[in-house]
C-alpha cells in the first residue's frame, strides 16, 4: 500500500480553545489510484492533504507512505519524503517567483536528484509550455502557471501526487484541459492522485471519492 | 473624522509594535551616529577654540623685550604715548600656565571668561580670582584666591588679573609681554622714542603642528558628513518601510471616503512627531557615545596642541539642532517621495506589500544612469576641478554615485552567479537573493557607505600618522632644539654648547620672494642629519652631495606646486641663480622653503646669524642640559624643544586617535548592521509566500534559515568588495584633493591591507548578527504559518 | 571679561538703568555729599577717592573759519569699587575716558579704560592735570588748560582760558537729584574760550569757540526709581542755563536748573521750575531718542527750541548714551550741549 492513513486527529488553536478539524480519519491508496476528497469548507480536506504530504503533524494517528510512518521522522527526513515521494499542486500555484519557468519545473526533480531531461521536455511540450521556458511565472496566465506547477510536480515522478483545488482558480474550459492532462500524466507515471475539490463534475472523473463532514469520512 | 483617521493610522502601530520600534530605533540610531560624531568633533574644536581664544595669540601683534621681561613703567610710558597695548604676565604655578591680563585694556577682555556678576568683577580686579577648568583648578594648591570653574578656558591654563598674576609669580613691576590692539590712535609717538628695547612681533598664523591639526579636523568633518549620509539612508529605509506596511490601512481609509489631502497631512504630522521623538532619543544616545569616546578625543587634540582639553562634555545647542534636523530632515526627504506616491496611488491599487521593494525596470535604469552620471561627475571634478568646494563636491558625487550604483552592480553580480550555478539550490539561492536585493538595497547602501567611510578614515588617519612621524623625524632630526632671543645670546649659546654636545647645527633662515612667492631660505650645516632625514619626493641624481657642494638648492613641495617649479628648473635667490636639485615634502608649512648649503647661505646673506640651533646629543642628557640652559641663560621653556619627548607624545596621541576612530568604525558598522536587521525582519514576513513552496518541495526550515545567513554573508562580502575601492577613492580624495585645496600640500597615501581585512570581517560579523535573528525566526516558523500560504481561503 | 559689565560698575547711572540698582545707589561705606557744601580749591579740583563716582566733563561748541559748527567732548570718569585710594593693580579706583568730535554729518567717538593704581590715569589738583593714557587736560591752574585726545580716526589739541568764575549749582554746590534727597557736589566752569586744531580723516581744522566744564562727585547720585536723565547746558545771548530732568519709572520727572548771568551770578531753581519736553525724535542706533526739545524756564522768560546739530551724536561706548552739540532758537538764541542717558 502506497499510502495508509490511520485514525488521524488534528485540531488547531482557535479564539475559544482548540477547534477539531479531523476527528479520526482512516483511509488508504495504492499506486495508480485516483481519489477525490470532497466536503464543505472547513470539513478538513486541506488539513488531511497537508498531513498526508508531511507538511504538518497530526495530533494523533499515523500517515504511512510506502510503509514508513512519516510522523516518526525528524524534520529533515520528512523533508526528504516530501522531496522524493510526494508532489503537491496548490490552487495558488505557488511557483518560485525568482526562477524561470524552466528552473521552476526542474526544481523539485533536481532537488530529489531524479532529473530526467527527456521526460521534462516531453512534459513541457505536452503541457504547451515549450515556448515559455525562459519566462518568469508573473509573465504567465493563471492556466499556464498551474500547468507549470503540475509539470514541476510530475517532473520528479512522485509516487503520490497531492492536489489542492488545482483548477480552482481557472475557468471551466481551462480547468478541464488541465485536469485531462493531469490525469493522463498521473496514469502514465503510475502515481496515485489525491485531489481536494468541491466540484462534483471533477470528482466524478476520479476513480474513488471520499466525502468529509466535520472531520469524519461521511 | 480626523480623529477616526488618526486612530486607524495609529492603531497599526499598536497592533505591530515591532514595526514602530524598528522605525524609532532606526531614526534614533541614524541621529545618534550623526550627533555622536558631531559631538566628538565639536568638542574637539571647541577645546581648540578655547585654547586659541584664551589669548587670541594669533590675532594680535605682541610686544616683547629683548631683556626678557618688560618694566611696568615702560607699559605706562607706552600707554601715555598713545600706544594701545595691554599687559600680560605669564608664568607657571604648580606646573599650570598662569596668564594674567588686564580686563580693562585687553582687546579680548578676559578671553572666554564671561563675567556678568558685578561682585565677581570687583573681586577679579581688587582681590584675586582664578578662571580655569575644574580639572586645572584641582591641580592647584591654596593661593587664597576665588576659584571659578570655567569650562571655556583652555585646559592647563589659569586666567586671572594681571595684578594677581604679578603677586603670585613675584613679578611686581614687571610684565611678560604686551598685546598690541589692532586699532591704534592717529597720534602716537614712535616706539623707538618711547621704549627702544621693545620689539613688535606681527600676529602669528599658528604653528606647523596647528596646521597639521587643521587638516586632521577637516578630515574628521568629512567623516561626519559620511555618517550623515549613512544616517540618511537608514532613515530613508525606515520611513519607506513604515509607509508600505500601512498601505492597506491607507487604502481602506481612502475607500471609506477619507479625504486624501487630510490623510497626507495626518501622516506628515504623525511622522514629524515621531521623528522629533526619535531625534531627541538619538541626540541623547549620541551624547552618551560621545561621552564614552571623548576622553580619547580630548587626549588626541591635547596632544597636538601640547595642552589638555577639559574632560567635561557639554551638550551644546548646535548638536540638538543638527541632530533633530537630521531626524526631521531625513524623515521629510524619505516621506516626501512616499507621500507623493500616496497622493498619486489609485484608490483601488492592490495591496502589494512587496511593491516598494520591487522597483520597476525603468526606475532601476534611471538609478543606474544617475549613478553613472554622478561617478563621471566625480571623476571630472577630480581631474579638472579646483577649490575646496570641488573637492567636497567630488566626495559627495562619489559617495552618492557609488551608493546608487550598488544595487545595480550587485544585481549584475548575482545574475552572473545565477548563470554559473550548478545545483538547483544554488540556482534558487542566487535567483532568490537577486529578488531580495531591492528590499535590502537601502540597508546595503548604508553598509557600503559605512565601510567606505571606515576604509577611508582609517587610511587617512594611518597615513596621517606615518606622515606626521616622518615629518617629526625630518624636522626634528636633532635630539634637542634651542632658540636664542637675540644674536648675542645666540653667540654665547653656541660657544657654551659646542663643548657639551656632539654637534651644534645652526639653523639660519632668511625671508625671500621666490617667483613672487613668500619663502624662507635655510642654510643648514652640511651634516649626516640632513642627508639621512630629509627625504626627497623628487630629486636629481646625487642631489645631496651636489647641494652640499653648492651646485643647487632643494625646495619644498609647496613652492614647487605654487611656483610650478620642477627638478632642473632655475630659481633666483638674492639675485643669484640656482638649479633645483630636489623637492621635499614639507607637511604643514604654508609658505615656500629653499635649502642651500651653509657656506652659500653665508655668502648670500652675510648679515644673518643663526638664532636657532639643533643639537645632536645623547637624548638622556637632554633634561640636564635643559635645566642648565634655563639657569645660566634664563632661556624660557618655549625656547627649547625636546625632540624625543615630542615624538613619544605624538605617537601616543595617535594611538589614542586610533581608539576613537576604531570605536567610530564599530559604531557605524553597528548602525549599518541594524539597518540590515530591520530590512531582513521586514522582508521575512513578506517572503513567506516565496519560501513556503520551496519548503513544501522538500527543504527544511533549518536549511532555509542557514541559507538566509549565507545570503547575508554573501551580500556583506560583495558590499565589502565594492566598499574597498570606494573607501580608497574616498581616502585619496581627502588626502590628495581636499587637503591640497585646503592646505596646499598633499598627504601621501599609504595602504593598510590588514586593516581592510579586519574591517571586512567586522562587516561580515555585523551582517551575520543582523541575519541571525530573522534566520532563527524562519527556522522556527510553525508549519501552520507556512501552510497559510497554501490556504485557499487567503 | 564682559567690558559692558565693567562699565556698568563704572557708571552708576547706567547701572541703575540696567537694573544694577544695588551697585548704583547704595553707599556701602562711601562718603555722601553733605549740605552745606564747603569746597577747598585747588584740592577739590582733584579726585575724591572716598566717593563712589566723580567726573571731569568738558563739552565745547566750536566753529571753523568757514563757519562750520563742531562739537567736542572730553570726559574723564572715576569710579571706586571701594572707598579707598589703594595702590598698584589692586587699587579699587577705575577710570574711563570718553572723547568725541561731532560735525553736522559725522560723530567720532573713542573710549579708554584704566586702573587707578598704576599711573595710567588719574587727576592731580595742583598743578592741575587730568589724564588717561595719552589724553590730557592739564594746566598751571584750572583757568588755563590744554587738552588733547586721540582715537583711531580723530584727534584734537586745544587751549582753554576761563573768562569767568566757577559756578556752583544747587545750594552752593550741593545739588539735589531726587525728592528723596540723593545729591552730589556739583560745580562748573561754563566760561572757557577755546581754540585749537581738530584732526579729522579729511584733514586738520582750526577751530574756536566756548567750552563748559562740569565737576561732579557723589556716591548715590540716582534714586532707585530714576531711569535716566536729560541734561542741557545752554550758552544764550543773555546768560547761561544749566538744567536737567531726571526721568522716573512712574513717568514723572525731577528737574533742577541754574541760571548764570554774564557776570557769573547764579540762581538755583528747585524741582518744577525748569521744563524740557521732547518735540521730535530721531532713530539712533535702533532707539528712539528725542533730538528736538522745548526748554522753558518761565522765571527767566526762557522758552526756546533746542535742536541737535547732528541727530546721530551717539556715544557708541561700552555703555552707550547720546551727547552732542545743539543750537538754541526762540526767546533766546545760542548754542549748547545736550546729554541723554537711559534710553534703552
Amino acid at each position: 500500500m502506497l499510502l495508509r492513513v490511520t485514525d488521524l486527529i488534528k485540531s488547531y488553536p482557535g479564539p475559544d480553545g482548540a477547534v477539531a478539524i479531523l476527528n479520526g480519519i482512516s483511509m488508504a491508496m495504492d499506486r495508480g489510484e485516483t481519489l477525490a476528497l470532497t466536503g464543505e469548507s472547513g470539513s478538513g480536506k486541506s488539513t488531511l492533504l497537508h498531513l498526508v504530504g508531511g507538511l504538518d503533524q497530526p495530533d494523533s494517528g499515523h500517515v504511512a507512505i510506502d510503509g514508513v510512518d512519516i510522523g516518526a521522522l525528524d524534520d529533515a527526513s520528512r523533508a526528504a519524503v516530501r522531496r522524493d515521494k510526494v508532489g503537491v499542486i496548490f490552487q495558488q500555484f505557488n511557483l518560485i517567483p525568482s526562477l524561470t519557468v524552466a528552473s521552476n519545473i526542474a526544481f523539485q526533480a533536481r532537488l530529489a536528484g531524479v532529473e530526467d531531461a527527456d521526460w521534462t521536455r516531453d512534459l513541457t511540450t505536452r503541457m504547451g509550455l515549450a515556448d515559455h521556458m525562459a519566462k518568469y511565472p508573473e509573465q504567465l496566465s493563471g492556466g499556464q502557471q498551474q500547468r507549470v506547477a503540475i509539470a514541476r510536480t510530475l517532473a520528479a515522478r512522485p509516487a503520490l501526487v497531492l492536489a489542492d483545488e488545482p483548477t480552482g482558480n481557472l475557468d471551466e474550459t481551462t480547468a478541464d484541459t488541465v485536469l485531462d492532462l493531469m490525469l493522463t500524466l498521473v496514469a502514465e507515471t503510475n502515481a496515485a492522485l489525491l485531489m481536494v475539490t468541491h466540484s462534483e463534475r471533477l470528482a466524478a472523473r476520479m476513480g474513488r471519492r471520499l466525502h468529509l463532514r466535520a472531520g469524519r469520512v461521511a | 473624522m480626523t480623529r477616526a483617521g488618526l486612530h486607524a493610522l495609529l492603531s497599526h502601530w499598536w497592533r505591530n509594535p515591532m514595526q514602530l520600534f524598528t522605525l524609532v530605533v532606526g531614526l534614533s540610531l541614524a541621529t545618534a551616529l550623526w550627533s555622536g560624531v558631531q559631538a566628538v568633533n565639536a568638542e574637539a574644536r571647541a577645546s581648540y577654540d578655547a585654547a586659541a581664544a584664551t589669548l587670541g595669540e594669533g590675532q594680535f601683534a605682541q610686544m616683547t623685550s629683548d631683556a626678557g621681561m618688560i618694566q611696568q613703567a615702560d607699559y605706562i610710558k607706552l600707554r601715555r604715548a598713545g600706544w594701545l597695548v595691554s599687559p600680560v604676565v605669564e608664568g607657571r604655578l604648580d606646573g599650570v600656565r598662569l596668564i594674567g591680563l588686564d580686563p580693562l585694556t585687553a582687546p579680548n577682555g578676559l578671553g572666554p571668561v564671561d563675567l556678568s556678576d558685578g561682585e565677581l568683577t570687583v573681586d577679579v580686579l581688587t582681590g584675586g580670582v582664578f578662571f580655569a577648568t575644574q580639572d586645572t583648578l584641582d591641580r592647584l594648591s591654596d593661593y587664597n584666591v576665588t576659584l571659578v570653574p570655567s569650562p571655556d578656558v583652555a585646559p592647563g591654563v589659569i586666567l586671572t588679573d594681571v595684578g594677581t598674576a604679578q603677586r603670585l609669580l613675584d613679578m611686581d613691576g614687571f610684565l611678560s609681554r604686551l598685546i598690541v590692539a589692532s586699532a591704534q590712535p592717529v597720534n602716537q609717538a614712535p616706539l623707538a622714542d618711547v621704549a627702544p628695547d621693545l620689539t613688535v612681533r606681527t600676529p602669528q598664523n599658528g604653528t606647523d603642528v596647528a596646521r597639521l591639526t587643521d587638516s586632521f579636523h577637516l578630515n574628521l568633518t568629512a567623516f561626519g558628513l559620511l555618517s550623515f549620509a549613512v544616517g540618511i539612508f537608514i532613515v530613508h529605509g525606515a520611513i519607506g518601510l513604515a509607509f508600505e506596511q500601512r498601505r492597506p490601512v491607507i487604502r481602506t481609509l481612502r475607500a471609506l471616503g477619507f479625504p486624501l489631502r487630510r490623510l497626507v497631512a495626518l501622516i506628515a504630522v504623525e511622522l514629524l512627531a515621531l521623528s522629533l521623538i526619535a531625534g531627541a532619543i538619538g541626540v541623547g544616545l549620541g551624547y552618551l557615545i560621545a561621552a564614552a569616546l571623548l576622553p580619547d578625543v580630548a587626549a588626541t587634540i591635547s596632544g597636538l596642541y601640547g595642552a589638555s582639553v577639559s574632560g567635561t562634555l557639554q551638550l551644546r545647542p548646535e548638536w540638538w539642532l543638527s541632530g533633530l534636523l537630521i531626524a526631521v530632515g531625513g524623515t521629510g526627504m524619505a516621506a516626501a517621495t512616499s507621500l507623493f506616491q500616496l497622493a498619486r496611488m489609485p484608490l483601488l491599487a492592490s495591496a502589494r506589500p512587496r511593491a516598494w521593494a520591487m522597483q520597476a525596470g525603468r526606475g532601476r535604469l534611471y538609478q543606474a544612469a544617475l549613478a553613472v552620471g554622478l561617478l563621471i561627475l566625480a571623476a571630472l571634478l577630480g581631474a579638472f576641478g579646483s577649490g575646496l568646494i570641488a573637492g567636497f563636491g567630488m566626495l559627495a558625487a562619489l559617495l552618492i554615485g557609488a551608493a546608487l550604483a550598488l544595487p545595480v552592480v550587485l544585481d549584475r553580480v548575482l545574475a552572473f552567479g545565477s548563470s554559473r550555478a550548478k545545483s538547483v539550490i544554488a540556482e534558487w539561492f542566487w535567483a532568490d537573493t537577486r529578488q531580495q536585493l531591492p528590499g535590502l538595497s537601502l540597508a546595503l547602501m548604508a553598509l557600503l557607505l559605512a565601510m567606505a567611510a571606515n576604509v577611508g578614515v582609517s587610511t587617512m588617519v594611518s597615513s596621517f600618522r606615518l606622515t606626521f612621524t616622518g615629518f617629526l623625524d625630518q624636522r626634528l632630526a636633532s635630539e634637542f632644539y634651542v632658540y636664542a632671543d637675540d644674536a648675542d645670546q645666540a653667540a654665547a649659546l653656541q660657544t657654551f654648547l659646542t663643548s657639551r654636545v656632539d654637534k651644534v647645527l645652526p639653523i639660519q633662515s632668511a625671508d625671500q620672494d621666490i617667483r613672487g612667492l613668500a619663502s624662507e631660505i635655510y642654510g643648514p650645516t652640511a651634516h649626516a642629519t640632513y642627508r639621512e632625514n630629509w627625504l626627497f619626493l623628487q630629486s636629481a641624481p646625487d642631489a645631496w652631495p651636489r647641494i652640499e657642494a653648492g651646485e643647487g638648492a632643494a625646495i619644498n613641495e609647496q613652492l614647487a606646486r605654487r611656483g610650478d617649479i620642477a627638478i632642473g628648473d632655475t630659481i633666483t635667490i638674492a639675485g643669484q641663480p640656482f638649479v633645483v636639485l630636489g623637492i621635499y615634502g614639507d607637511y604643514g608649512n604654508t609658505i615656500g622653503q629653499v635649502i642651500v648649503t651653509e657656506t652659500l647661505f653665508n655668502t648670500l646673506f652675510p648679515d644673518i646669524r643663526a638664532l636657532r640651533f639643533g643639537l645632536r646629543m645623547d637624548p638622556a642628557d637632554v633634561p640636564a642640559l635643559s635645566a642648565e640652559l634655563r639657569d645660566s641663560f634664563g632661556l624660557a621653556e618655549s625656547n627649547m624643544i625636546n625632540q624625543a619627548g615630542i615624538k613619544a607624545f605624538s605617537l601616543d596621541v595617535f594611538e589614542r586617535t586610533f581608539t576613537v576612530t576604531g570605536a567610530l568604525n564599530v559604531l557605524t558598522l553597528a548602525v549599518a548592521g541594524f539597518a540590515i536587521l530591520m530590512s531582513l525582519l521586514t522582508l521575512a514576513t513578506m517572503r513567506l509566500p516565496q519560501l513556503a513552496p520551496v519548503w513544501a518541495q522538500g527543504l527544511t526550515r533549518a536549511r532555509l534559515g542557514r541559507i538566509e545567513i549565507i545570503r547575508a554573508v554573501l551580500l556583506a562580502l560583495l558590499t565589502a568588495a565594492l566598499a574597498l575601492p570606494l573607501g580608497l577613492a574616498l581616502a585619496w580624495t581627502l588626502l590628495a584633493v581636499v587637503n591640497v585645496e585646503a592646505f596646499g600640500w598633499r598627504l601621501p597615501m599609504y595602504l593598510f591591507p590588514l586593516a581592510y581585512l579586519r574591517l571586512a570581517v567586522f562587516a561580515v560579523i555585523a551582517a551575520v548578527l543582523a541575519a541571525l535573528w530573522p534566520a532563527r525566526k524562519l527556522a522556527r516558523t510553525r508549519p501552520a504559518d507556512l501552510l497559510k500560504v497554501f490556504s485557499n481561503e487567503r | 571679561m564682559n567690558a559692558r559689565v565693567l562699565l556698568l560698575l563704572l557708571w552708576p547711572f547706567a547701572a541703575s538703568a540696567q537694573g544694577f540698582a544695588g551697585l548704583g545707589t547704595e553707599t556701602d561705606g562711601f562718603a555722601t555729599p553733605q549740605s552745606p557744601a564747603i569746597f577747598d580749591f585747588p584740592t577739590d579740583h582733584g579726585p575724591h577717592a572716598d566717593y563712589r563716582i566723580e567726573w571731569w566733563y568738558l563739552t565745547a561748541n566750536l566753529q571753523a573759519a568757514d563757519g562750520a559748527p563742531y562739537g567736542l567732548q572730553w570726559t574723564l570718569f572715576r569710579t571706586a569699587l571701594a572707598p579707598e585710594q589703594g595702590a598698584g593693580w589692586s587699587s579699587p579706583q577705575l577710570w574711563m575716558g570718553h572723547a568725541a568730535v561731532t560735525t553736522p554729518d559725522m560723530h567720532y567717538v573713542t573710549e579708554r579704560l584704566a586702573r587707578g593704581g598704576i599711573g595710567q590715569a588719574g587727576v592731580t589738583a595742583d598743578p592741575f592735570e587730568a589724564w588717561i593714557d595719552d589724553w590730557q587736560l592739564t594746566g598751571p591752574d584750572f583757568d588755563r588748560l590744554t587738552m588733547t585726545a586721540s582715537g583711531p580716526d580723530f584727534a584734537y589739541d586745544m587751549n582753554l582760558t576761563a573768562t569767568g568764575p566757577l559756578i556752583f549749582h544747587g545750594n552752593n554746590g550741593y545739588s539735589v537729584k531726587s525728592a528723596e534727597g540723593q545729591a552730589s557736589y556739583y560745580y562748573s566752569q561754563p566760561s572757557y574760550t577755546i581754540e585749537g586744531t581738530l584732526t579729522l580723516p579729511d584733514g586738520d581744522v582750526d577751530v574756536t569757540g566756548t567750552a563748559w566744564l562740569d565737576r561732579e562727585w557723589s556716591s548715590q547720585p540716582l534714586s532707585d526709581d530714576q531711569t535716566g536723565w536729560d541734561w542741557f547746558s545752554l550758552s544764550l545771548d543773555t546768560g547761561k542755563l544749566m538744567g536737567f530732568r531726571l526721568r522716573q519709572t512712574d513717568g514723572t520727572v525731577y528737574t533742577s536748573a541754574t541760571w548764570i548771568t554774564p557776570d557769573g551770578q547764579t540762581t538755583a531753581y528747585p524741582d518744577g521750575a525748569f521744563n524740557a519736553d521732547p518735540l521730535s525724535t530721531a532713530t539712533v542706533d535702533g532707539r528712539t531718542i528725542p533730538t528736538r526739545w522745548r526748554v522753558t524756564l518761565p522765571d527767566r522768560n526762557v522758552d526756546v527750541t533746542v535742536a541737535a546739530i547732528n541727530d546721530q551724536a551717539w556715544m557708541q561706548t561700552s555703555v552707550p548714551y547720546w551727547e552732542g552739540p545743539i543750537t538754541v532758537t526762540g526767546t533766546h538764541t545760542g548754542v549748547g550741549y545736550l546729554e541723554m542717558t537711559g534710553y534703552e
